[in-house]
């Protein structure tokens, strides 16, 4: 019963871009998609090891800034730039994960709020590298050129929803590969209790270092993702905003688990859009308050795993 | 020199709002062990309450003052009594959250309320800057600075010397022999983070003048204050109103001798040296980070 809702889903999610006529929608789930990336980023993160970090705008931002420069000051091959995309968000994350590792709860947060906030003063400030407020317009778009076959260029709506698509299953896969490792056993035993787990032999830094750099990593392919779809980058990346959403997505959705964040993205992508011709992003982020507030009270494991226990009883 | 001398002082006069932000923050996440990631908020609402005051019913700056403390202590037992309470024995993680959640919604209703367009609070002072030699000041920033060593002293006092605080002191102790010995635990929770609350109210409200008002400015100030906290130490009061002057002058120095831009960088190149070399705090007992 449920691998049959499961194909329908995957049915259905797969060839969207064929009944979904307006390209509005189309351009919505797209960023559901690569929201999705984010989430399950961030989830790596919350979700399997407890650590919150409200710092990944910040991964994000490099990500797309990385791609941005090097695909428009430097004219690498956009797929070089993804690479970078994740490259250089993962060298991040590694010295903050290896910096902050004497650090755990909410003073690993205020570091990566830190690391957030001097990040985007620097986007901001240092104009002779990232331009500044007005950003980097003009992000070439990514382009599957295959030798004897003719350019096809990932353009239009319905290219880029199956790449999003594609990152998602794809990220999907790698999440649940690691926590069906001994990696994603130690970061679960880690989370639950570290003395424990390191009396056992886990070594806590090394775990949670690894974590750090794959969601970092993740995160900055979200955003380079993001750069070759929007094809402008700006300072506006490293909106504390983003980081809200991404937390809602995940708390909401239900962090510690795969489907979670993935729904989360999709219900905090689409509700907005739809509440747009309704109210202003203000009554939006301000319900998104109050929203967060009543899951934590109501659903604190989040609406996937909530929905999960009212299916299984009885 | 001069210039170091003007850096020194405008540091110091902005550092002891700073103290006032930090002490607040410091009574709710060191005692209380709540992580406020809304105390900026409590921050923006004492601004916007002088704001308030001084358009919708014309009361004198220093009238609008005490009005916009009292209304930050009250929005802040609410806050307590409304959403902390029940989630008293949760994990930090999850009051974490919740905090954060208010901290989204309380600046979301500031900015409906109050629209995204930047407010002047004009002050009772004239603009024209007292030289004192060297140096020159402007009478508005002399008065915020005296104003908040009033606030200090009165903090301490309350604290140390009456039976209030010392009802305070005994809860953060140790809850339980508190409790047996008659003091009322929650209603103790609710005056503390009401009493941080405040505090940063009243460090709103007296830089409204000073600086400009929009919903956002909440941000920083909530990172100044944990830039504070931590660089005094968790908890402690002495060490919150001298990190708050220390911050003040690190700014100044910062912006005068390095870079205006980056000024606010300064707040969280603390929070990331602080906690990593020294994550104790300068002044502070052990604390375990991590």
């Amino acid at each position: 019963m449920r691998w049959l809702g499961l194909g329908a889903l995957l049915a259905v999610t797969a060839t969207a871009p064929f009944w979904v006529w307006n390209p509005y929608h189309l351009h919505t789930l797209i960023m559901a998609g690569i929201f999705a990336v984010l989430a399950l980023s961030l989830n790596l993160l919350l979700g399997y090891t407890g650590q919150l970090s409200l710092g990944h705008a910040a991964f994000f931002g490099i990500g797309a800034y990385a791609t941005a420069l090097l695909t428009v000051k430097l004219e690498w091959s956009p797929w070089l730039g993804l690479l970078a995309a994740v490259a250089l968000p993962a060298a991040a994350g590694f010295v903050i994960g290896r910096l902050a590792l004497k650090l755990r709860g909410a003073y690993f947060v205020l570091l990566t709020i830190s690391f957030a906030g001097v990040i985007s003063l620097i986007s901001v400030n240092w104009t002779e590298l990232t331009n500044g407020p007005p950003g980097l317009p003009g992000v070439p778009a990514l382009e599957v050129a295959l030798p004897g076959l003719p350019a096809l260029s990932l353009r239009s709506k319905a290219a880029y929803y199956y790449l999003v698509l594609t990152a998602v299953g794809l990220a999907d896969l790698l999440c649940l590969g690691l926590m069906r490792s001994r990696v994603g056993r130690a970061l679960v035993a880690l989370r639950e209790n570290e003395t424990l787990a390191e009396s056992v032999g886990i070594d806590g830094t090394h775990y949670l270092v690894l974590a750090a750099v794959i969601s970092a990593g993740m995160a900055g392919f979200a955003g380079g993702l993001y750069a070759h779809y929007t094809r402008y980058v700006s300072p506006e990346v490293f909106l504390f905003s983003y980081t809200v959403t991404m937390v809602i997505m995940v708390v909401a959705g239900g962090k510690g688990t795969l489907a979670g964040p993935i729904a989360g993205a999709v219900i905090f992508t689409v509700l907005p859009e739809a509440l747009r011709a309704v109210t202003s992003w203000q009554w939006q982020m301000l319900a998104y308050g109050a929203f967060l507030i009543a899951v934590l009270y109501f659903m604190p494991r989040g609406i996937v795993p909530t929905l999960r226990d009212l299916g299984r009883r009885p | 020199m001069d210039q170091l001398l003007q850096h020194l002082l405008n540091g110091v006069l902005l550092g002891a709002t700073y103290s006032l932000l930090g002490i607040g923050l410091t009574l709710i996440f060191g005692l209380m062990n709540v992580v406020n990631f809304a105390h900026g908020e409590f921050y923006t609402l004492g601004a916007y309450a002088v704001f308030a005051a001084l358009y919708g019913t014309g009361l004198s700056f220093f009238a609008a003052i005490p009005l916009a403390i009292a209304v930050g202590a009250l929005a802040g037992a609410t806050c307590e009594r409304v959403l902390l309470r029940p989630l008293r024995g949760e994990s930090i993680d999850t009051v974490m959250l919740v905090m954060i959640g208010v901290w989204i919604a309380m600046q979301n209703a500031e900015l409906i309320g109050w629209g995204g367009v930047a407010k002047s609070v004009p002050a009772p002072f004239s603009t024209a800057p007292l030289v004192l030699g060297p140096v020159s000041v402007s009478p508005l920033r002399v008065f915020v600075f005296a104003v908040s060593i009033l606030v200090i002293l009165a903090a301490h006092l309350l604290l140390a010397h009456t039976r209030l605080g010392r009802a305070m002191r005994a809860t953060f102790q140790d809850r339980e022999t508190a409790a047996l010995m008659g003091v009322r635990i929650e209603r103790i929770h609710t005056i503390t983070f009401a009493f941080g609350a405040g505090l940063a109210a009243a460090a709103g409200a007296l830089l409204g003048p000073v600086f400009l008002l929009y919903p956002s400015m909440g941000d920083l100030a909530s990172l100044k204050a944990f830039s504070v906290v931590i660089l005094g130490g968790l908890g402690n009061f002495a060490g919150a109103a001298l990190g708050g002057l220390v911050l003040g002058v690190a700014e100044e120095l910062g912006a005068g001798y390095v870079s205006s831009g980056y000024r606010d960088a300064v707040g969280f190149a603390i929070i990331v040296t602080v906690l990593l070399l020294r994550p104790s705090g300068l002044f502070a007992r052990a604390e375990r980070v991590g």
